[in-house]
C-alpha cells in the first residue's frame, strides 16, 4: 500500500515561485506521469515528493501519514534519476547493495535482493563491473535495479529516458510498463515526452507554470482536454488550433462557421456559446480527410510522407477571420496530394473541440466511450 | 509570495550549522581576538621588561613609530624588498611559462626541477644561498668570480638587501612560473592558429593573445605574492638579522625586533596595525578579484 | 601544428633545460655539498669522493630527530585538524549553500589576509599565558588556523565538482549525512582531498615566522633547527646541507606529487 496526498503544495525560491499550490492523490500501484514543457515545475515537485527540496507551504502525506519534516532518507521512496546517478567508485552490486548495507541488512539478504533485481533486469553478467564500463541502457538499468532492490513505497523517475537513443527509449518504456504491473508498485514519472506519458501513465499530470492544467487517464487528456493549453500539448502533430466564430447554438451543438464559408457543428453543450462570439475550433490532424463536400477548401503548401501516414499542411483560404491559416491532415496510407494542388477536406464532428475566450474546453455532450 | 511570519516552518530545511560552525568559529576569534588586542596594546605603554610602564599611551606609540628613522627605512626596505621581487618573478615567471608551454625533450622532468625551490623551506633556501652561493670566499659565485679573474663580492656586506632580494625571487618565482604555467595551458589552441591565419608573428600572439589570458592569472600572482612578500621575516632572520645597520630591516623583522628583543610590545603592535593597515589595501583587491569569480 | 624549424626547437630546449638547470642549481650543489667531506665542501670542486659522513654525523646528534619528530608530528596534526574542521565546512557550503555561503568564504579568504607579524605580539602573550610557547599542540593550532582557509577552499572547489545527483542518490539510499561525506562524497574526491592534505602539509612543514618566534627547543620543528646553522656553526658546509637536504626532500616529493592541484589551492581556485 502506498498512496499520496499533495494538498496546497507550494515552493518558492526568494520571491520566484516555482510551484503555485497542487493538490493531487495518486492512488496505491497508480502509473502516474507528470508531464510539461521544460520548466513548468515538474521536475521540482518530484523532487519534494522525494524530500530533496524543502516543501515551502502546504501539506505532503505518504499513505496518510505528513512527511514534509521527514528527510529523503526516511521517507522510504526510490529515484531513479535523470543521469543515473550510479556511485562512479562502486561496481553494480555495490551500487544495489548500497541502501541495504546503510539500512543494516544482512550480507545474505543484501545478496539475496540483488540477485533478484539482476535477474529481473538481466544484470547478472555484470554485477562486477563499475559503471563507467556500461552503456548508456546498462547504466539505465542498474539504476533502476538500485530502486527495486529497496522495495520503495513509491518509485519516482525524473525523465529517465532522456539520455537514451530512439531506439532504446522505445524498448525500456516497454520494459518499465512491464515493471510496473510486475512489481505492483506505485510509480510517478516526469517526463516531457507525451509518448513516454500517453503510453505508460494510468494517469497524467499536465503541468504548466507551477499549476495543474489537468489530470486524467490519456485518452481522457486526449479526448477532453480541459483547455488550449493541454489540447495543443497532448497529440502529435499538434491539435490543429482556428479561430472562428459561433453562428448558432442549436440542441446537436455548436454551429461554428470556417475559414473559407463552410460551417460544421461541434458536439459540445451550447449554453455558454452567444451568436457572434469568438472561439477557438480545434480538430485533431486525423479528423481531417480529402472530400469533394469537403467544408474546409485550400492550397497544399507541404506533403510530409510517413509511409503509413499522409501528413499534408493546408493553407485554409479566403476568410475574414482567419486569413491564411494553416491546418495538419493526417491521412491513412500514402496519400497521393501533391504541393500546390487545392483540395477539400471533410471534418468528423466528433474529433473537433471548441475553447471559449478564456481557453477553456465547452464541455463535449458525450464522453469518449475509452476515456469515460 | 511571502507566508505570515507567525506561520511555522513547514518544510525539512537542511542544518549546515554544526559542520559549518566550528570552523567559522576558530576563525573568527582568530581573527577579532588577535585584532583587537594588537590595536589595544598599540594604545598602550607596556614593556615587558619594565611592569612600572603601564597605562593609557594614545597615539604615543604611533607618533614614537613615524618619528622613528628605523620605521621609514623599514618601510621603503619592504616596499623596495616587495616590488623588486614582484618584478623579477612576475616577468620571469610569464616568460618561463610561455617557455614551459613549448613542446621539448624532457619537457616535465625539467619544469619539476624548475618549480623545485618552491617547496623548499625558508630557512634552508636562506642559509643555501648565505653560505654555499653567495659566501665570498667559499661560495659558488666567488669561486666562479674568481675563475673569471674578478674580485669575489661579499654579498652580504655589500649588496645585503639585493641578496635578501635574490633569494626571495628563487624562491617565488616558481610558484609565478607554475601558477602562469596553468594559466597559458588553458588558453584556447584555436585562438592562437586564428592568429597565426591573421598573420600574426610569434612576438604579436604573445602580446594580443597570450598577455591578455594571462592578465587575470597575473594580478593574482601579484596579489598573493604581495600578502607573502610583505611580511617576509626567515630569510632576513637567518642572513643579515636585520644588518648591517638597518640595511635589510623590514617591517617584519623592525616589529619582531621590538617586540621580542626589545619587549617593546606597545611599539610593536603600532607598527603591527601598520601592517595590518597594507596588507589589507592589497587584500581588498584579491578578494574582489577571486569574488568575481566565486560561483556558489 | 606546423612542424617546426629543427633550429627553433633545439633553441627552445636548451632555454627550457637552461632554466630549470639555473633554477635547481642550488638544490643541486647542496645535494653534492652534502655528499662531501667538510674540507671539501668549502671549495667548489666537483670531482670528490662522495661519502655519507655529514649525514652520519647530523643524524647522530641527538637532537636532530627530535626537531624532525616535532616537524612531522606538527605538519601531520595541523593537516589532520584543518582537514577535520574542513571537510564539513566545504561540504555545507558545497551542497547546501545558503545566501550567506558565498560571504562566508570571501570572509574566510580575508581572515588568510591578516599579516603574521601583525599579531605576533597578541599571539606571542596569549602563548605565553596559556603556556603554549614552545609545545607541538601550540604550534598545530596556529598552523591549523592558518591554513584552514586555504584548505576549506581548496575542498569546497573539488567537491563543487561533484555532481549533486549522486549525493542525492545516495540519500534517497537511505544516507544520512554523515554517510554520505564518508561513502560518497570522499571516496569520489579522494585526489583531491589528498592533495589538499600535501598541500597543508607543505605549508605547515615550511612555515618559518610562526615556528621561529613560538618555539624554543622542545617543540621546535626542522625549520627552527635548520636556522640554528645560522650561527658559525653553519661554516660546517656539508653538515647544513646535510641536514637541508633531509629537511628538503620529502616535501619536496610532496609538491611534486600534487603540483598541479596546488595551483587550484595557492590561488583561492581563482587559477585552475
Amino acid at each position: 500500500m502506498a498512496t499520496l496526498r499533495l494538498r496546497a503544495l507550494r515552493k518558492s525560491y526568494g520571491t520566484a515561485e516555482i510551484i503555485k499550490g497542487v493538490d493531487l492523490d495518486i492512488a496505491d500501484r497508480e502509473f502516474a506521469v507528470f508531464v510539461g514543457p521544460s520548466g513548468c515545475g515538474k521536475s521540482t515537485l518530484l523532487r519534494m515528493i522525494a524530500g530533496l527540496e524543502e516543501i515551502t507551504d502546504g501539506d505532503l502525506f505518504i499513505d496518510g501519514a505528513r512527511v514534509n519534516e521527514v528527510g529523503p532518507a526516511d521517507r522510504g521512496l526510490a529515484m531513479v534519476f535523470q543521469s543515473y546517478a550510479l556511485y562512479p567508485h562502486m561496481s553494480v552490486r555495490d551500487n544495489m547493495a548500497f541502501a541495504l548495507k546503510l539500512a543494516g541488512a544482512s550480507k545474505a539478504e543484501r545478496a539475496a535482493k540483488v540477485a533478484e533485481a539482476s535477474r529481473i533486469l538481466q544484470l547478472d553478467a555484470y554485477l562486477d563491473r563499475k559503471p563507467k564500463d556500461l552503456s548508456g541502457g546498462q547504466r539505465q538499468r542498474v539504476a533502476i535495479g538500485r530502486a527495486i532492490v529497496r522495495h520503495p513505497k513509491i518509485f519516482l523517475f525524473d525523465e529517465p529516458l532522456s539520455n537514451l537513443d530512439a531506439a532504446l527509449r522505445g524498448q525500456m518504456r516497454i520494459e518499465l510498463a512491464r515493471l510496473h504491473r510486475d512489481l505492483a508498485a506505485t510509480m510517478i514519472y516526469v517526463t516531457h515526452d507525451q509518448v513516454e506519458a500517453m503510453t505508460m501513465a494510468d494517469k497524467i499530470v499536465v503541468l504548466q507554470a507551477g499549476r495543474i492544467e489537468q489530470v486524467g487517464s490519456p485518452l481522457e487528456l486526449y479526448h477532453h482536454p480541459a483547455n488550449l493549453f493541454v489540447a495543443g500539448f497532448i497529440g502529435s502533430p499538434r491539435m490543429n488550433l482556428l479561430p472562428v466564430r459561433v453562428v448558432s447554438g442549436d440542441p446537436a451543438g455548436v454551429r461554428v462557421g470556417l475559414p473559407g464559408g463552410g460551417e460544421v457543428v461541434v458536439p459540445v453543450d451550447s449554453t455558454r456559446a452567444a451568436p457572434g462570439t469568438g472561439v477557438t475550433l480545434g480538430i485533431r490532424p486525423e479528423a481531417l480527410k480529402p472530400g469533394a463536400e469537403g467544408a474546409l477548401a485550400g492550397a497544399v503548401r507541404h506533403v510530409e510522407r510517413l509511409g503509413g501516414l499522409t501528413l499534408a499542411h493546408v493553407a485554409v483560404t479566403d476568410s475574414a477571420v482567419a486569413d491564411g491559416a494553416t491546418v495538419v491532415a493526417q491521412i491513412e496510407g500514402s496519400a497521393p496530394v501533391r504541393v500546390g494542388e487545392t483540395i477539400r477536406l471533410t471534418i468528423d464532428p466528433g474529433a473537433t473541440h471548441l475553447f471559449d475566450g478564456e481557453g477553456r474546453a465547452l464541455p463535449h455532450q458525450s464522453r469518449h466511450p475509452l476515456a469515460a | 509570495m511571502s507566508t505570515p511570519s507567525t506561520a511555522p516552518a513547514k518544510g525539512r530545511r537542511f542544518n549546515g550549522l554544526p559542520l559549518i560552525g566550528p570552523s567559522v568559529t576558530v576563525l573568527l576569534i582568530w581573527m577579532i581576538v588577535p585584532l583587537v588586542m594588537t590595536v589595544w596594546f598599540s594604545l598602550q605603554r607596556y614593556n615587558l621588561l619594565d611592569p612600572t610602564v603601564t597605562g593609557f599611551a594614545g597615539i604615543d606609540n604611533y607618533e614614537f613609530l613615524v618619528t622613528d628613522p628605523d620605521f621609514w627605512a623599514s618601510l621603503a626596505n619592504t616596499l623596495i624588498l616587495v616590488g623588486s621581487v614582484l618584478a623579477i618573478t612576475v616577468v620571469g615567471g610569464t616568460l618561463l611559462a610561455v617557455l614551459f608551454d613549448q613542446p621539448f625533450p624532457g619537457r616535465d622532468v625539467a619544469r619539476l626541477f624548475a618549480i623545485a625551490p618552491f617547496f623548499v623551506m625558508p630557512t634552508v633556501a636562506a642559509l643555501i644561498w648565505k653560505n654555499l652561493m653567495m659566501h665570498p670566499i667559499y661560495g659558488v659565485f666567488g669561486a666562479a668570480a674568481r675563475a673569471l679573474g674578478l674580485p669575489a663580492v661579499d654579498w652580504f656586506a655589500d649588496h645585503p638587501l639585493l641578496s635578501v632580494i635574490l633569494i626571495v625571487s628563487w624562491e617565488w618565482l616558481p610558484f609565478a612560473l607554475l601558477i602562469l604555467l596553468t594559466a597559458v595551458q588553458s588558453l584556447d589552441r584555436e585562438q592562437l592558429e586564428a592568429a597565426r591565419m591573421d598573420g600574426a608573428g610569434a612576438v604579436a600572439q604573445f602580446v594580443y593573445i597570450v598577455l591578455p589570458h594571462l592578465s587575470r592569472a597575473i594580478s593574482v600572482v601579484v596579489m598573493i605574492e604581495t600578502i607573502f612578500l610583505l611580511t617576509v621575516f626567515a630569510e632576513i632572520y637567518v642572513t643579515t638579522a636585520g644588518g648591517p645597520g638597518n640595511a635589510t630591516t623590514n617591517l617584519a623583522f623592525l616589529i619582531y625586533a621590538r617586540a621580542l628583543l626589545q619587549y617593546d610590545v606597545g611599539g610593536a603592535s603600532a607598527g603591527g596595525v601598520v601592517a595590518i593597515v597594507l596588507a589589507n589595501i592589497v587584500a581588498f583587491f584579491l578578494v574582489r578579484t577571486i569574488a568575481r569569480r566565486l560561483e556558489v | 601544428m606546423v612542424k617546426q624549424s629543427l633550429s627553433r626547437r633545439i633553441g627552445i630546449a636548451v632555454l627550457g633545460w637552461g632554466a630549470a638547470f639555473v633554477l635547481f642549481f642550488p638544490l643541486l650543489w647542496m645535494l653534492l655539498t652534502s655528499l662531501k667531506s667538510e674540507p671539501e665542501a668549502v671549495t667548489p670542486s666537483i670531482a670528490f669522493t662522495p661519502t655519507l659522513q655529514a649525514y652520519g654525523d647530523v643524524l647522530a646528534r641527538a637532537d636532530y630527530l627530535a626537531f624532525a619528530l616535532n616537524s612531522v608530528i606538527i605538519a601531520i596534526g595541523g593537516t589532520v585538524l584543518a582537514l577535520a574542521l574542513a571537510i564539513p565546512a566545504a561540504y555545507v557550503m558545497a551542497f547546501h549553500p545558503t545566501k550567506r555561503t558565498r560571504s562566508t568564504l570571501l570572509w574566510m579568504l580575508s581572515t588568510k589576509m591578516l599579516p603574521s607579524v601583525g599579531v605576533l605580539v597578541p599571539i606571542y602573550l596569549l602563548f605565553r599565558t596559556l603556556g603554549l610557547l614552545d609545545t607541538r599542540i601550540g604550534l598545530i593550532l596556529v598552523y591549523t588556523l592558518m591554513n584552514l582557509p586555504i584548505v576549506v577552499w581548496m575542498l569546497f572547489t573539488f567537491f563543487k565538482e561533484v555532481p549533486n545527483d549522486i549525493l542525492e542518490a545516495g540519500r534517497m539510499d537511505g544516507a544520512r549525512t554523515g554517510a554520505e561525506v564518508w561513502h560518497l562524497l570522499l571516496p569520489l574526491t579522494l585526489p583531491g582531498v589528498a592533495s589538499t592534505g600535501l598541500l597543508s602539509l607543505i605549508l605547515c612543514w615550511n612555515e618559518a615566522f610562526w615556528s621561529l618566534n613560538l618555539t624554543s627547543s622542545a617543540a621546535a620543528p626542522l625549520t627552527a633547527f635548520i636556522a640554528s646553522f645560522s650561527s658559525p656553526q653553519g661554516l660546517f658546509f656539508a653538515k647544513l646541507s646535510a641536514a637541508s637536504t633531509v629537511a628538503v626532500a620529502p616535501i619536496l616529493v610532496f609538491g611534486w606529487l600534487s603540483q598541479r592541484q596546488l595551483v587550484r589551492g595557492l590561488t583561492f581556485g581563482a587559477v585552475k
